[in-house]
C-alpha cells in the first residue's frame, strides 16, 4: 500500500487494530492498511457502553463491500464509550481511521498487557512483510 | 449399466492417498453392530414391474381431492389456481438453485423481489428474506436472531404453549446445546398471555406467540409489544398467510419479527414437504437475519436490476460466524405462493379468507348444536376450532374415514395429554356446504356408534 498512514502515538496488533493509550484508558480504531484491505466500509457494529471484553475477544464487526471482519480489542478492558457516528457514516473508517473513525474508548483492565503489542516501526516492517 | 465411475485403480489411488488399505476401514467408527446391516429386500424388478408395484401402493393412499378433507393443525388445503403450476414448471424458473449470478438470474432474482414484497405487505413488516424450510425452520431462525440481536447475552426464550408443538420441538433442536432457558410451554398449559409476560425478565431474548395459535383462536396481542420491549427483548409473531386477508398484519401491532408456513398458498400436502418457511423482520434489525436477500438496485446505466444483497451475513462469506449455516431457501415453492397471491390479488386474499371464516364458523355452529359435542368459544376463530368430543378422537376418526369418507380433524390428545377427546377441526374454501353437513351427521352418528 502507497502512502499508508502510521500513527506514531498508537500500538498496534498483528490484526491491524490501533490503540492510544491516555492515561489508563485506551482509544481503539482499524489502521489504514485495514480499511484500504477491506475497501469501502459500509456497516460498522459496535458494543454496548459497559461490555467488557479479554484481551483478543471480538468487540466490534466492519462490514465493507468485500466482506465483514471481526475487530478484536487490543487489551483486555470495560467499554467506556463508542463512536455513534459512525452508525450513520461508516465511510469515515474509510476516510480517517487514526481519527473520526476511533471504534472505542475503553479502560485498560491490565496495562501490562500493551507490552505484547507492537510500536509504530515495528507494525510498519509487519505490514510491509505482508506486501512482499 | 453401471452409474458408479470410479475403477478398482481409482478407488485403490484414492485409498493410498489417504492412507488405509479398505473401504471398509472408513468405517471403523461405527459400531461393529450397525457397520453393515443386512437389508431385507425383495429380489429385483424391471422398471415396468417396479412401477405397476409402486402404482398399486400409491393407489391405497386416500387423497384430499377424493375425501373432504378437515385437518389443518399447520398444514392447510386450499385451492391452487392452474396458473400457479403452469407458471411454476417453465424452464426459466424449473431449478432449486440459488442466483449467485446476476447476469443470468434478472427474471428469478425479480420473482424472488416480488415475493420478499408480498410477505412484506402481508405482514406489515419492513424486510422479508427469501424464504426458509418451513414455519417450523423459520420460527427456529426467528430464535436464534433474537439471540443475536441480543449479542448472545440474553439467555431466556419464551415459548406460547398454543405455538405449534412441532415448531417448539425444531426451535428445541436448533438451539440444542446452547444453554438456553426456554420457558413458558411447560405441560401445566396456561394459554393466558399474562401468564407469558410475567416471565419476561432483562434476560429474555425474545419472546414467541402464534395468532391464529395452534387451537386456531384468533391471540388478542395488542398492547404485548410493549410489555415485550420494556425488557429488551423482541416480540416474534408466528401467523397464517391467509388469515392475514382478514386480520391486522403483526407488523401494525409491533411484532419484531414475523414468520410462518406459506404452504397453504399454492403449494400442496405433501408429506415431509417441500413447504415454506416465511420471515420478516424491521429494517434495523436486517444484518442479524438468516437466509438469502434480494434487493432492487440500478445498473451503471441507471436501469433496474435485482442482485443478492448483504451477503456479509451469509456463510459462503462469514464462514461460522454467519447468521445461520442454513442459507437454503425454497425457491419454487416461494414463486408458487407469490403466483397464488398475484393470481388472488388485494381483494381476491380478503375473499379467501372470509370464505373459511364464514365457513369455519358454519360448521363450529353446526357442531356446537350436537348433543355431546361442544366448541371451545371462549375466543374469535379464524377457520380452525376445537371441539370436546364424547368419544377418543382416534375412534371418531376411523369412523368418520371408513363409514363416511370423511378425513377428521387432528387429536389434540397427542401434544396435549389433558385434551384427550378433543379433537382440532379446519374448514377452508375447498370444503362445500354438503360436506359439512356431511361431517355434521356423521359425528352426530358416531356418538351413538362409537361412544356407545
Amino acid at each position: 500500500m502507497r502512502n499508508m498512514k502510521i500513527d506514531p502515538n498508537c500500538r498496534y496488533t498483528q490484526d491491524h487494530e490501533w490503540i492510544r493509550v491516555e492515561g489508563d484508558e485506551g482509544v481503539v480504531g482499524i489502521t489504514d492498511y485495514a480499511q484500504d484491505q477491506l475497501s469501502d466500509v459500509v456497516y460498522v457494529e459496535l458494543p454496548e457502553v459497559g461490555d467488557t471484553f479479554e484481551q483478543g475477544e471480538v468487540f466490534a464487526t466492519v462490514e465493507s463491500v468485500k466482506a465483514a471482519s471481526d475487530i478484536y480489542l487490543p487489551v483486555g478492558g470495560k467499554i467506556l464509550e463508542v463512536n455513534e457516528e459512525l452508525e450513520d457514516s461508516p465511510e469515515l473508517v474509510n476516510q480517517d481511521p487514526f481519527g473520526a473513525a476511533w471504534l472505542v474508548r475503553i479502560a485498560i483492565a491490565d496495562l501490562s498487557e500493551l507490552d505484547s503489542l507492537m510500536d509504530a516501526e515495528t507494525y510498519r516492517s509487519y505490514v510491509e512483510s505482508l506486501d512482499h | 449399466m453401471s452409474y458408479i465411475p470410479h475403477t478398482e485403480a481409482d478407488r485403490a489411488e484414492m485409498l493410498a492417498a489417504i492412507g488405509v488399505a479398505r473401504v471398509e476401514d472408513l468405517f471403523h467408527d461405527v459400531p461393529a453392530a450397525c457397520r453393515f446391516p443386512t437389508l431385507n429386500l425383495p429380489e429385483p424388478l424391471s422398471e415396468m414391474e417396479i412401477l405397476a408395484e409402486l402404482e398399486a401402493m400409491s393407489e391405497e393412499n386416500l387423497d384430499v381431492g377424493h375425501y373432504p378433507c378437515f385437518l389443518g393443525a399447520g398444514a392447510y388445503h386450499h385451492y391452487v389456481p392452474r396458473v400457479v403450476d403452469h407458471l411454476l414448471s417453465r424452464s426459466e424458473f424449473y431449478t432449486a438453485y440459488t442466483p449467485y449470478q446476476p447476469e443470468i438470474s434478472q427474471g428469478t432474482l425479480q420473482s424472488i423481489f416480488e415475493y420478499q414484497s408480498m410477505i412484506c405487505a402481508l405482514t406489515g413488516m419492513e424486510v422479508a428474506n427469501a424464504s426458509h424450510y418451513d414455519g417450523a425452520t423459520s420460527t427456529a431462525e426467528a430464535v436464534i436472531m433474537a439471540l443475536s440481536v441480543g449479542r448472545g447475552k440474553r439467555r431466556r426464550v419464551i415459548l406460547s404453549p398454543t405455538l405449534h408443538p412441532e415448531y417448539r420441538a425444531v426451535v428445541r433442536t436448533y438451539t440444542r446445546g446452547m444453554e438456553l432457558e426456554i420457558v413458558g410451554d411447560e405441560p401445566a398449559l396456561n394459554t393466558d398471555l399474562e401468564a407469558l409476560i410475567s416471565l419476561l425478565d432483562p434476560n429474555t431474548a425474545c419472546l414467541i406467540v402464534q395468532t391464529p395459535n395452534f387451537f386456531g383462536q384468533i391471540e388478542d396481542l395488542t398492547g404485548l409489544a410493549d410489555r415485550v420491549h420494556a425488557v429488551g427483548a423482541m416480540l416474534i409473531v408466528v401467523t397464517e398467510p391467509v388469515s392475514l386477508g382478514l386480520l391486522r398484519p403483526p407488523g401494525d401491532y409491533g411484532a419484531d419479527i414475523v414468520v410462518g408456513e406459506g404452504q397453504g398458498l399454492g403449494n400442496g400436502l405433501n408429506f415431509g414437504g417441500p413447504y415454506l418457511g416465511f420471515f420478516a423482520c424491521r429494517e434495523k434489525d436486517v444484518r442479524k437475519m438468516a437466509g438469502r436477500l434480494v434487493g432492487q438496485t440500478v445498473d451503471a446505466e441507471g436501469r433496474r436490476g435485482f442482485v443478492l444483497t448483504l451477503s456479509t451475513r451469509e456463510q459462503h462469506i462469514r464462514r461460522e460466524k454467519a447468521t445461520s449455516n442454513i442459507c437454503t431457501n425454497e425457491a419454487l415453492c416461494a414463486l408458487a405462493m407469490a403466483i397464488h397471491l398475484a393470481a388472488l390479488g388485494k381483494t381476491g386474499l380478503r375473499t379467501l379468507a372470509e370464505l373459511c371464516y364464514h365457513k369455519a364458523h358454519y360448521a363450529a355452529g353446526r357442531i356446537a348444536s350436537l348433543e355431546g359435542y361442544r366448541v371451545w368459544n371462549d375466543r374469535p376463530f379464524f377457520h380452525e376450532f376445537v371441539v370436546h368430543c364424547p368419544a377418543p378422537v382416534v375412534a371418531i376418526n376411523d369412523y368418520l374415514l371408513e363409514e363416511w369418507g370423511l378425513i377428521g380433524g387432528y387429536d389434540l390428545e397427542r401434544d396435549y395429554p389433558h385434551l384427550a377427546n378433543h379433537m382440532l377441526l379446519c374448514v377452508t374454501e375447498v370444503i362445500r356446504r354438503q360436506e359439512i353437513e356431511a361431517l355434521v351427521e356423521a359425528l352426530d352418528e358416531a356418538r351413538k356408534e362409537v361412544a356407545a
